[in-house]
């Protein structure tokens, strides 16, 4: 009998067994995938590292920074700064036809930027910051706002207000079109008011830190044993049945699977579910170069392209969005140690079809990856140096591959449309923690794992 | 416990929740809150490392005892007084 069975080895999942670990419960985490991680994976191909969730952890901060989410992990999960070695960024960029917004990790870049490209818009953009840095994320006050509408108050030039939703929305919106003004603030100022970073080593060391803490802790990781049932007594969970067969008893369940995800392995079928799975899932290209991106004036940490006024965030008709995404080189980081010498990646990465790759056979879907690779990086090259001539690899992961990893219905990246703040199911030592709870990214997730697990697996009040 | 053996045993509390702090400079007088920032979550963190520890219960109403190191030392000297260091 484990006092918590954790469903899921993703950021989230390993942190709430850190936490509980540390307070002395037997806590075992069950993952139906042989590798940890979850969407925010890696993987070795032809003698090169990969990674795949990660494009940059947002919410950094420099060392000795207290406050923020990124403090917060740190501590509750007692690790030191330097043990994410996290480097920051060398600058972003807003691209759409005719006007550019660049952006860092210092708020000011992305003020005058607004400042000369929008002049009209300068004491509004003042006013709307204020308003972000002055929202009260626990308060929950305007949560369910609609962002669009907001900016509509602020604004008076609707491309400005695109241009800010493009890579907010392209972070963190399992909604289309429009996302709740709650979100939307924790997302601008995870990006744009604190920043992105990220491991020379990428997401793997991260990982590392946490499962080697996990275990030196006592914890319990067990590889392909996917859940197949929650099983209940009375709107108590009792256990789990796993794919094999094997029941595992437990006290209490955290589960990382998602909301759906989760009422469905408690037997309850989707329709009986009030809110749906969410839509929106990626396609990603992966090019590796014969040069570091910046020699060939690819210097960008990350460029949000859309190539009309208007920005949409929909699950696409065709295979893929042709018309935006993210284009990201790994290598642009301001590391302390040179990167390895000569090469580079550049991936892009856009909306996608489930259903329609899905529902391909396996020659199908092989030629369309090849075709979608060159439509998509085509696409993107409009909007940074055409790299093609450089590229000596590539590799290619779409939404049967998020499916894969996460579990998640229709591989959605960012989750459910409708998040469960509080992770309460419908059992009552049944809870949800990671993407489905509303908070996103890699510290949005630890941190939803840290939360969950302290407000519902840890009673201070009990021996 | 005398109340030296209580501070080292805080401070060992203190460098495993925040190992980025310098807490040889700590103010016994000023709150931890003020001084390393510490939040909700972090206070209940000394309180279950008390717990772990010395199987020590600490009330909710108490918690505000634990505001400082001067303060803590205080209310954790009867109780952990008869423990050997």
């Amino acid at each position: 009998m484990y006092d918590t069975l954790i469903i899921g080895a993703g950021m989230s999942g390993l942190a709430a067994g850190i936490r509980l670990a540390y307070y002395d419960q037997r806590v075992c985490i069950l993952e139906q995938h042989y590798s940890i991680g979850g969407l925010n994976s890696f993987y070795h191909l032809r003698g090169r590292d990969y990674d795949v969730g990660l494009h940059a952890v947002t919410n950094y901060v420099s060392p000795g920074t207290r406050r923020g989410p990124l403090a917060r992990l740190l501590k509750q999960l007692r690790f030191r700064w330097d043990d994410f070695a996290l480097a920051p960024q060398v600058g972003s960029r807003i691209a759409f036809p005719d006007v550019q917004l660049d952006f860092n990790n210092d708020i000011d870049l992305l003020r005058s930027e607004v400042a000369v490209n929008f002049p009209e818009e300068r004491d509004n953009f003042e006013r709307f910051l204020a308003r972000l840095i002055g929202y009260d994320e626990l308060d929950h006050q305007d949560f369910d706002v609609s962002t669009r509408q907001v900016l509509a108050d602020v604004f008076t030039d609707p491309l400005l207000m695109e241009m800010l939703l493009c890579p907010v929305m392209m972070y963190g919106s399992a909604r289309e079109n429009d996302l709740e003004f709650g979100l939307f603030c924790i997302l601008f100022r995870s990006i744009f008011l604190e920043g992105l970073g990220r491991p020379l080593a990428g997401v793997r060391l991260i990982l590392r830190h946490l499962v080697r803490r996990f275990r030196s802790l006592g914890g319990e990781l067990r590889l392909r044993s996917g859940v197949k049932q929650i099983c209940a007594d009375d709107g108590h969970a009792v256990g789990v049945v796993l794919d094999n067969g094997e029941e595992v008893s437990g006290r209490q369940i955290l589960s990382s699977a998602g909301r759906v995800e989760t009422m469905r392995l408690c037997g309850k079928p989707p329709t009986s579910v009030s809110a749906p799975a969410g839509k929106l899932s990626l396609v990603e290209t992966v090019s590796t170069l014969n040069t570091p991106p910046d020699q060939i004036g690819c210097d960008r940490t990350m460029v949000f392209y859309n190539d009309s006024k208007q920005f949409s965030w929909a699950c696409p008709s065709t295979l893929c969005d042709e018309h935006r995404g993210v284009i990201c080189s790994p290598n642009n980081f301001r590391y302390d140690r040179a990167v390895p010498e000569g090469e580079g990646v550049i991936r892009v990465s856009t909306l996608a079809n489930y259903d329609r790759w899905q529902g391909m056979s396996d020659e199908e879907y092989g030629l369309e990856k090849i075709r979608w690779y060159d439509r998509l990086v085509e696409s993107a090259v409009r909007f940074v140096p055409d790299f093609r001539s450089q590229v000596i690899d590539t590799d290619m992961f779409t939404p049967k591959t998020i499916r894969r990893f996460t579990c998640h219905e229709n591989g959605a990246v960012y989750g459910a449309p409708d998040k469960q703040p509080d992770g309460c199911t419908h059992l009552s030592n049944l809870f949800l923690c990671g993407a489905d709870t509303g908070l996103v990214g890699i510290v949005g997730a630890i941190n939803s794992g840290i939360t969950m697990a302290n407000r519902y697996c840890l009673n201070p009040g009990q021996k | 416990m005398n109340a030296a053996e209580i501070r080292t045993e805080i401070l060992d509390i203190l460098e495993n929740i925040a190992p980025d702090e310098d807490l040889t400079d700590l103010k016994d007088e000023v709150a931890f809150r003020e001084q390393l920032e510490l939040d909700s979550m972090d206070f209940l963190d000394i309180v279950m490392e008390l717990r772990k520890r010395h199987r020590v219960q600490i009330p909710e109403e108490d918690y505000e005892q634990l505001a400082s190191m001067g303060s803590t030392v205080k209310y954790l000297e009867p109780i952990l007084g008869a423990e050997s260091a």
